[in-house]
């Protein structure tokens, strides 16, 4: 009884330390990634969204809440920011690949980001979703930051926002290479760009993971449909509501 | 790798001072970025010294991006303990990002590379 006792109170004590969480989110991303690295980089056996299954299962398990948890994992999600300027590298070193390409950048910009932010409205409307809602998941496709930014500025949610585009990154990430295969897009700079330009950070992760050109121009894709989104959904809502 | 890790967070923190100070609409990273790549492009031919730098930075970035994944878990695992947020409506929700994402990826692709054979074709009857 006295030892359980004890055991009890030093798992009281390592709990509260973030040191813990931080462990725990590591271990979990090296099962995830020992994992994909298994299945010859399966994207369905994709390394974030097991993480997250497996930490979300133990939090839920023991009870322990997202804030007390989040204590320790935000030294990992603060690298996020650190990490977006270093894509400057990959870019810079692949840019002349860039430049030469540079007509089909702009020209899919132009017509891949009125498509994504059109889409979602066409189908929040077919699905009979309040119009709230759909300001809500209309900047989905950008990267959370860009996404809430223009969510609270056209009326929606932008917690919601924040979670609708974690789910789009997770779903691009994860199905996008089936559909790109089945419609046989050969070419990488294209796939790295569709998978920039849908589905933000996480795909540009999947992509980078896969293929250098594939993850620039995922990369690439991520920053430039940011700042574009930011425009066009402004413009578009202007002749829907 | 200090002198790398300090370039970037400085970066960063520019874009951040930016961000807040012309109130724009992009995040402080992403404006770092591209403040860094311009500086990448400038500095790349004015000195022999900003070669090794960039090397240098090349290096450490690497290492951080072979890890981009890893960065996603934790606000990952938030979408997860509040999924509840999406009430009655997280059966719609799930199936519009479904279809909506994979027919952005596919059109996307599909009109770049399109583009890009185009391109190809013109470049060779010139």
């Amino acid at each position: 009884m006295a030892k359980e006792d004890k055991l009890y109170k030093i798992w009281v004590y390592l709990q509260a330390e973030p040191l813990f969480w931080i462990t725990l989110t590591l271990g979990a991303y090296l099962v995830g990634d020992y994992l994909y690295k298994k299945s010859k980089l399966n994207p369905l056996v994709n390394p974030v969204a097991i993480s997250i299954l497996i930490v979300s299962s133990i939090l839920l398990f023991l009870d322990i809440s997202y804030d007390r948890y989040f204590d320790g994992a935000k030294f990992i999600h603060f690298m996020l920011g650190p990490a977006t300027v270093a894509l400057a590298i990959p870019i810079y070193e692949k840019r002349n690949l860039i430049i030469k390409e540079i007509k089909p950048i702009i020209f899919s910009i132009f017509i891949g980001i009125p498509f994504a932010i059109l889409i979602t409205f066409y189908l929040g409307k077919f699905f009979g979703l309040s119009d709230e809602i759909i300001l809500t998941m209309m900047p989905r496709n950008v990267t959370a930051p860009i996404a809430m930014g223009i969510s609270e500025l056209i009326g929606g949610i932008p917690s919601l926002t924040a979670i609708i585009t974690i789910i789009t990154g997770i779903i691009g990430a994860s199905l996008g290479t089936f559909v790109l295969n089945i419609f046989k897009i050969k070419s990488m700079s294209a796939r790295g760009f569709a998978f920039g330009l849908a589905s933000h950070g996480i795909g540009t992760a999947r992509a980078m993971s896969k293929n250098k050109t594939a993850g620039v121009f995922a990369a690439l894709a991520m920053g430039l449909s940011g700042i574009a989104t930011s425009v066009f959904v402004l413009i578009i809502i202007k002749f829907l509501f | 790798m200090l002198r790398s890790l300090f370039i970037i967070f400085f970066y960063q923190l520019l874009g951040e001072a930016i961000q807040k100070i012309f109130e724009i609409n992009i995040p402080g990273p992403v404006i770092g970025l591209i403040l860094l790549l311009l500086s990448f492009i400038f500095f790349s031919k004015k000195l022999t010294q900003s070669k090794k730098i960039i090397k240098e930075i090349s290096v450490t970035s690497n290492q951080i991006i072979n890890y981009l994944s890893l960065l996603f878990v934790p606000i990952g695992v938030g979408v997860v303990m509040h999924i509840n947020y999406l009430g009655d409506n997280l059966f719609k929700i799930f199936s519009i990002i479904i279809i909506g994402t994979l027919a952005t990826l596919v059109f996307t692709a599909f009109v770049m590379e399109k583009i890009i054979n185009l391109e190809k074709k013109n470049g060779k009857r010139r």
